[in-house]
């Protein structure tokens, strides 16, 4: 059995109503959960990004890129391993304010990319990016302080390798 | 006034009458989107959501002829055996809700088996959408995982260039289903109309290009192939490809076997044509797809009851693929040389770099195991000494009696694989069956609209006594349009397919199987119908004669020996060359 690991899917779209629908079903068709995705505007004007990531074996990404990329509003599919991406995920924490002054919790992050961005009389709210695993670690850290809120954006991802959308659609014109 | 005033009063009074007269409703403007792609036949059933779009029709009936199936699957697969028969766009209207639901199955259908279609549903109008209106339903999202492409139009303004990219997304490339889905507000909307025909999408590339250099490593293979054999789909029919298909075969004189849809792309008694492969397809093609050195698979897609065990597949075998759709490579079997493109015109690239062969000895093998299987199988079917009548026996008859020129329609079971099997081809587009889905009930619409799209031909719908009853009510559409098509229907009061398995595999345990049918004859008269029933082998070939001389549409049921099975059969997950014949 082939071993399945973290694919970065990053797919090129034009920016119509119902392509998300379309997109999932493929990944539903083949029984594939999605880990997290992200939708955004691309480097392109009116061209959109989505990035999933998925968990499954190369031979099965190989065959959803495809059915992906054969979507009529699909420009272009591609997948990628995680040494090929340079990647990112950003997360929110919302504590008590009673915690602000505790000398533990300074230290949970302090060596890491996290900063407080408000602070009430009832709550705090710590703003943390990094690696899935890095985000893994602090929520597990904070946890013990009773978050009051928790939220993780999906995976934003730069690949390594070029894909070429632009000339793509150059050629299509 | 002064004059130069009035001359501009007069300006502007004609270019607003001019205005005026180019702005049409949303609902006039799809009527004349569709005749600006020339169709001239839909099917259909209205309902609250379209009638804008059906008052529309009615006064443009002498242009663009609607049909009123007696059901929205039937006005799908109408507009399939129309595609099929003809190779245009199918069209079929529906209104919102239970209509629009009830396309599902049909559209699945096209879907699975690449048939071209336009379905139009009504919608409730946008102000509306979203809050569980009186026959709203989500068609866009119930139909998206099922459609090629589909678009929800909610402005009048939008109809022209959605209605054009819909014809083009459905027969380019890979054809398959399109529905568009028109908010009622929409079709009364006004529109200034202008149509222009799509040519392009930027996100869609309908025909990948072709590399010259996969011909040649292609053409390096086959040449040097000591036992390559071809197995041929229905992109050949699609891409019209069946001429040069012949050519290339007859150079290079590899035996050529068919899947269950690419039937009739080369005549039946072709001597290249080594027959069907597949779950119940013809045993040397079976066999020997595991003795083949290469082989080259040309517009299929390697279907799981054609392929069998995939592990245990051709593993011998350099593989050649012949698609236009880039997903279908390496999707089921992997690929040494893909050739991307049209296949008519990479049938004709490959031509010049193909050396002219003769693999005597390697077609020999092909007859060999042919002669086998008549012995143990295709003789009895054919000529059967056992009092009650075959299924192989009735399409045999239907063959001597159309000297192989009818359009073969059949639906889904046993008699399926028998007609796929004995029927005898010569021309193309000749067998429409649904085959990916595998949907009972398709026939007897499908046959109609195949009717329709070639009256010239004489098109026999072979059905079973269970799919029959799934969409019996067409009759009444054969009965409202007078469409001359001939009805077979093999009963054996099973649900044939179904009980042959639970006999080979569950102890002849017949889970609701048995069928306790209705009298099939009166049902058919009831419609003004002709209509004869056989169940002696001494009746078979009269009835059927003058079934095919009935200037009218015409019934007849055959009454079938109840458990006969249909061999060669490859169980599920067992290997091609495991195929039994008894």
């Amino acid at each position: 059995m082939e071993e399945k690991q973290n694919f970065t899917v990053s797919v090129y779209t034009e920016n119509n109503v119902g392509i998300l629908n379309r997109l999932s079903a493929i990944f539903l068709k083949r029984h594939i959960n999605i880990e997290s995705m992200t939708v955004s505007k691309s480097e392109i004007d009116h061209v959109h990004r989505f990035t999933f990531v998925v968990i499954v074996s190369e031979t099965s990404i190989k065959k959803v890129v495809g059915q992906l990329e054969k979507q009529i509003e699909v420009i272009k599919a591609f997948y990628h391993k995680d040494d090929e991406v340079i990647y990112q995920e950003t997360a929110m924490f919302k504590i008590s304010t009673k915690f602000m002054y505790d000398e533990h919790i300074q230290n949970k992050f302090k060596f890491r990319r996290a900063h407080i961005v408000t602070i009430t009389e009832r709550y705090f709210v710590i703003e943390a990016s990094g690696l899935k695993e890095d985000i893994d670690r602090m929520y597990d850290k904070l946890k013990p302080y009773g978050l009051l809120q928790f939220v993780r954006s999906g995976r934003i991802a730069i690949t390594r390798p070029k894909m070429a959308i632009s000339e793509l659609l150059q050629e299509n014109i | 006034m002064n004059f130069k005033n009035m001359e501009t009063t007069i300006k502007k009074t004609v270019g607003e009458t001019r205005l005026k007269l180019t702005k049409i409703s949303g609902s006039e403007a799809v009527v004349k989107c569709l005749l600006a792609e020339g169709v001239d036949l839909a099917y259909g059933y209205p309902g609250g959501a379209i009638m804008p779009i059906y008052d529309e029709l009615y006064k443009y009936q002498d242009k663009l002829h609607h049909v009123l199936t007696r059901h929205e699957q039937g006005a799908t697969h109408a507009a399939q055996g129309f595609a099929r028969v003809t190779g245009k766009t199918g069209i079929v209207f529906a209104t919102s809700g239970p209509g629009a639901t009830n396309l599902v199955t049909g559209i699945a259908d096209a879907q699975i088996d690449s048939t071209p279609l336009v379905c139009i549903t009504g919608q409730v109008s946008s102000h509306l959408l979203g809050s569980d209106a009186f026959q709203e339903t989500d068609i866009i999202g119930i139909s998206t995982p099922v459609t090629k492409w589909n678009y929800q139009i909610t402005k009048a303004s939008e109809i022209p260039e959605i209605m054009a990219k819909a014809f083009y997304i459905a027969k380019s490339g890979r054809p398959g289903p399109v529905l568009i889905d028109i908010t009622k507000d929409a079709q009364f909307g006004e529109v200034d109309f202008k149509y222009k025909k799509c040519e392009k999408i930027r996100s869609y590339r309908a025909i990948p290009k072709l590399d010259i250099e996969k011909v040649k490593a292609a053409a390096e293979l086959i040449n040097s192939a000591k036992k390559p054999f071809i197995v041929f789909g229905q992109g050949i029919i699609i891409g019209q490809a069946e001429a040069e298909f012949k050519a290339f075969i007859e150079k290079t004189n590899i035996p050529s076997a068919s899947t269950a849809l690419g039937l009739s792309a080369l005549a039946t008694k072709h001597p290249l044509n080594v027959g069907m492969v597949g779950m119940h397809g013809n045993y040397a093609p079976n066999v020997l797809t595991n003795q083949c050195d290469l082989l080259i698979a040309i517009g299929m897609r390697f279907d799981d009851r054609v392929t069998g065990n995939l592990e245990t597949y051709a593993k011998q075998a350099k593989v050649i693929h012949f698609e236009i759709d880039p997903a279908e490579i390496d999707k089921n079997v992997k690929t040494d040389v893909a050739v991307l493109g049209n296949v008519k015109e990479s049938l004709t690239e490959i031509m010049p770099f193909v050396n002219k062969m003769q693999h005597a000895a390697w077609l020999q093998e092909f007859t060999k195991l042919y002669q086998k299987e008549c012995e143990v199988v295709i003789n009895d079917q054919l000529n059967p000494t056992k009092e009650g009548l075959t299924m192989g026996e009735v399409i045999n008859k239907i063959n001597q009696e159309t000297n192989g020129e009818a359009v073969i329609v059949s639906d889904v079971g046993q008699h399926q694989m028998f007609a796929c099997r004995y029927a005898n081809f010569i021309k193309t587009r000749s067998s429409i069956t649904s085959g990916g889905l595998g949907t009972m009930g398709f026939a007897l619409p499908a046959a109609i609209g195949a009717k329709m799209g070639a009256p010239e031909r004489e098109v026999v719908a072979i059905i079973g006594d269970g799919g029959y009853q799934m969409t019996i009510q067409e009759l009444g559409t054969i009965l409202q349009t007078e469409v001359p098509v001939k009805i077979v229907v093999l009963n054996n009061s099973f649900l044939g397919m179904v009980r042959q398995w639970q006999e080979l595999f569950f102890d002849r345990r017949y889970a609701s199987t048995v069928m306790k049918n209705p009298d099939f004859v009166k049902i058919a008269e009831g419609y003004g119908i002709k209509a004869n029933r056989v169940s002696k082998r001494e009746n078979l070939a009269n009835a059927v004669k003058t079934m095919v001389a009935s200037k009218e549409a015409y019934f007849l049921e055959v009454v079938i020996e109840k458990e006969d099975n249909i061999f060669p059969m490859i169980p599920t997950g067992e290997s091609v060359s495991d195929i039994r014949l008894s």
